[in-house]
């Protein structure tokens, strides 16, 4: 079987390929420059150095944007979770043809530049925007809050933005029940709630979780959403790295502060999946039968 | 007495009756199986009973209780699915345990009560592993555990053994029929295979297109058929129109036979004579003896199943294997039975031309007819 392995390796070598310039060499750059030294009289000097990490790790600044860089990501992840697995669960009982339509409904927003989107809620955010008259209007309220340039804000509409990718996870969970399930569950004397809390959910889970890691990678790295609603002074990781590249050109640091992220985002992301495959193994393994 | 009565009960889609007006009675402890092809409407009785589909018209009653105007969650009734539709993300125990715990019993009798079920079932030993590791017929075991812990007072079995390979599919109607009378309970079974319908009930109710064809015991449904649809549903039937009737006997195209007995003898010109191909043997030639070429015989084990062509179309033989010698393609031979093998069935509206082909029903036996190359053994 010697040569039958070798071609495999043949075979997938133009997608190896692609995979190694695209991803790899950026990657790898990044960390190698990373541990470059940078002077503010004089640019990047020669050698390898731990500077741009010590100054990360020791400084209460950026501990502060790390914290709440996770702090958002931790938030939305854990809102988009509810809604978009709601979304997902009320329309997988829909009929044709509400179906179709509230489908596009929901993943609409992926059809959207996030910028587009993010300006949108900017619109809709501001002491005098949509959201703070009608609060107002309603005597919810009896000042506009600020949304703009608070966390709140980031919140709000990164959660509006990446709930979709939960919902299709989800959907795709929901899909593979068995509908005869519900029915033994109903048929074994369980209400609603209970098909829902007990059948349900837990078949669905995989889905939610999976939906869940995507969108705190995503709400960890994100740019846009905090530059725009965020403003100047809320920093995530994103924008005190763009920060770094672009305005103090120091590009090691910056880049530190990019493999950290990286780091940190690759760590969430394993043990998450080691726990979902490891809770699941028994439950979706391949049929006997 | 009755446990389980349908009333006038109907389901219609549109103007197409899915049921149509059936009434049935079923006693206490009884099995009965509702036997037909798809589309006749015995799934979708099956769920009525069940609450899962609305009728449009007629009653259910369990025991005199209204089952009709109480939500499927609170009927109380075990049924046991096609796909056994057990939750995959339980183990057995917690499958089992699952119609106890909605019924909010104690923890230590849930327990107990399990593990005599998985007993009852033949699964004891398997309560913590997930439906994912058990075969077929095991998962079927769990979901009929699942349904009989509860104590239900009427079981639904929605064709519980078509998803299992033919041998399982024996040992399971066994086991089946075991655990059924064990616990005495009383079981509505829907199946298009008629063997197993034959093999498992009290009593067989024949449906097509929404209606009951006949009702009876397996032996009376078999041996005296009612209905053309019947006939040709259980077992296979060599049907022959009756040209002439007179106090001697029948003529049926160029043969005289004796008249039929019992209540068959009550027969008319135009209705039909059924002989099953099990009945019918080689003879010697004679005015009775209905002369025929072999087209065809296949091979099936423990019989022949033999084709023939005669004046009064195509005909079925059975010929046990029993060691003797066998015709073989393109004999020319002479069909013979006994006077009381035969049965009067009536000409009914759906009745196809006057030499009927006796029908190869059976999906299995089809099968095996269109696989089995044309040669000779």
């Amino acid at each position: 079987m010697g040569s039958g392995r070798n071609a495999a390796y043949w075979l997938s070598a133009p997608a190896l390929a692609v995979y190694a310039l695209f991803l790899v060499v950026p990657i790898a750059s990044i960390a190698l420059l990373s541990f470059q030294n940078f002077e503010f009289y004089g640019g990047i000097q020669p050698g390898i150095t731990l500077k741009n990490y010590r100054e990360v790790l020791t400084d209460g600044y950026y501990w502060e944007v790390f914290g709440r860089t996770f702090f958002i990501a931790v938030v939305v992840t854990v809102l988009c979770a509810t809604l978009g697995t709601f979304e997902a669960i009320v329309l997988h009982r829909m009929a044709n043809p509400w179906k179709s339509v509230f489908l596009l409904v929901v993943l609409g927003p992926l059809l959207i530049s996030v910028v587009v989107r993010t300006l949108g809620w900017a619109l809709l955010f501001g002491s005098t925007g949509l959201v703070n008259k009608a609060l107002l209007a309603l005597r919810l309220v009896t000042e506009p809050i600020a949304f703009m340039y608070s966390v709140t804000g980031v919140v709000i509409a990164l959660t509006h933005v990446l709930v979709p990718f939960v919902v299709i996870s989800v959907w795709a969970s929901l899909q593979r029940i068995d509908p005869a399930v519900e029915r033994a569950a109903v048929s074994l004397g369980a209400g609603q709630p209970t098909v829902f809390r007990r059948v349900i959910v837990p078949l669905a889970m995989p889905g939610i979780l999976s939906g869940s890691v995507i969108v705190f990678a995503l709400a960890a790295s994100a740019f846009a959403t905090p530059a725009i609603i965020g403003g100047r002074r809320l920093k995530v990781i994103a924008t005190a790295a763009y920060d770094e590249f672009l305005n103090t050109l120091n590009w090691p640091l910056g880049a530190s502060l990019a493999v950290l992220l990286l780091l940190a985002n690759v760590v969430v992301l394993y043990a998450s999946n080691r726990l979902i495959e490891r809770r699941y193994r028994a439950v979706f393994r391949e049929s006997v039968a | 007495m009755s446990f389980l009565v349908l009333e006038g009960l109907t389901k219609r889609y549109g103007d197409h009756a899915a049921v149509d007006d059936i009434a049935l009675s079923v006693k206490k402890g009884e099995f009965v199986s509702l036997l037909g092809p798809s589309g006749c409407g015995k799934t979708t009785t099956l769920q009525m009973i069940a609450g899962f589909v609305e009728p449009t018209a007629g009653s259910v009653t369990l025991e005199a209780r209204n089952l009709l105007a109480v939500p499927a969650a609170k009927r109380g009734l075990g049924i046991v699915f096609q796909n056994y539709a057990l939750f995959p993300h339980m183990t057995v125990a917690e499958n089992v345990a699952f119609g106890l715990e909605m019924r909010s019993v104690g923890k230590a009798e849930r327990q107990q009560r399990v593990v005599e079920t998985l007993a009852l079932v033949g699964l004891a030993g398997f309560a913590e592993r997930y439906p994912a590791q058990l075969s077929g017929g095991q998962q079927q075991r769990v979901a009929l555990a699942r349904a009989l812990v509860i104590r239900p007072g009427l079981l639904l079995l929605d064709e519980p053994l078509s998803n299992l390979d033919a041998k399982l599919r024996e040992e399971m109607q066994v086991e089946l029929r075991r655990i059924q009378r064990t616990v005495g309970i009383t079981t509505l079974m829907v199946t298009h295979d008629q063997a197993e319908a034959l093999a498992l009930s009290d009593r067989v109710v024949l449906m097509q297109a929404g209606r009951i064809e006949q009702e009876d015991s397996p032996l009376q449904a078999y041996e005296h058929p009612r209905t053309g649809f019947v006939c040709d549903f259980l077992g296979k039937a060599n049907l022959f129109t009756v040209d002439r009737v007179d106090a001697n006997g029948l003529t049926v195209g160029v043969l005289a036979l004796p008249l039929p007995v019992g209540a068959s003898a009550d027969v008319r010109a135009g209705d039909r004579i059924l002989v099953r191909p099990e009945k019918i043997s080689f003879g010697t030639p004679g005015p009775g003896a209905l002369a025929a070429r072999v087209a065809n015989r296949v091979f099936q084990g423990n019989h022949w199943l033999y084709q023939l062509q005669t004046p009064l179309g195509d005909a079925l033989v059975i010929r046990q294997n029993d060691g003797g010698a066998c015709p073989a393609e393109g004999d020319h031979v002479h069909l013979v039975w006994r006077a009381d093998a035969m049965r009067a069935v009536p000409a009914d509206a759906r009745a196809a031309p006057a030499a009927v082909p006796p029908s190869l029903e059976g999906e299995l036996e089809v099968r095996l007819m269109v696989d089995l190359p044309r040669e000779d053994p």
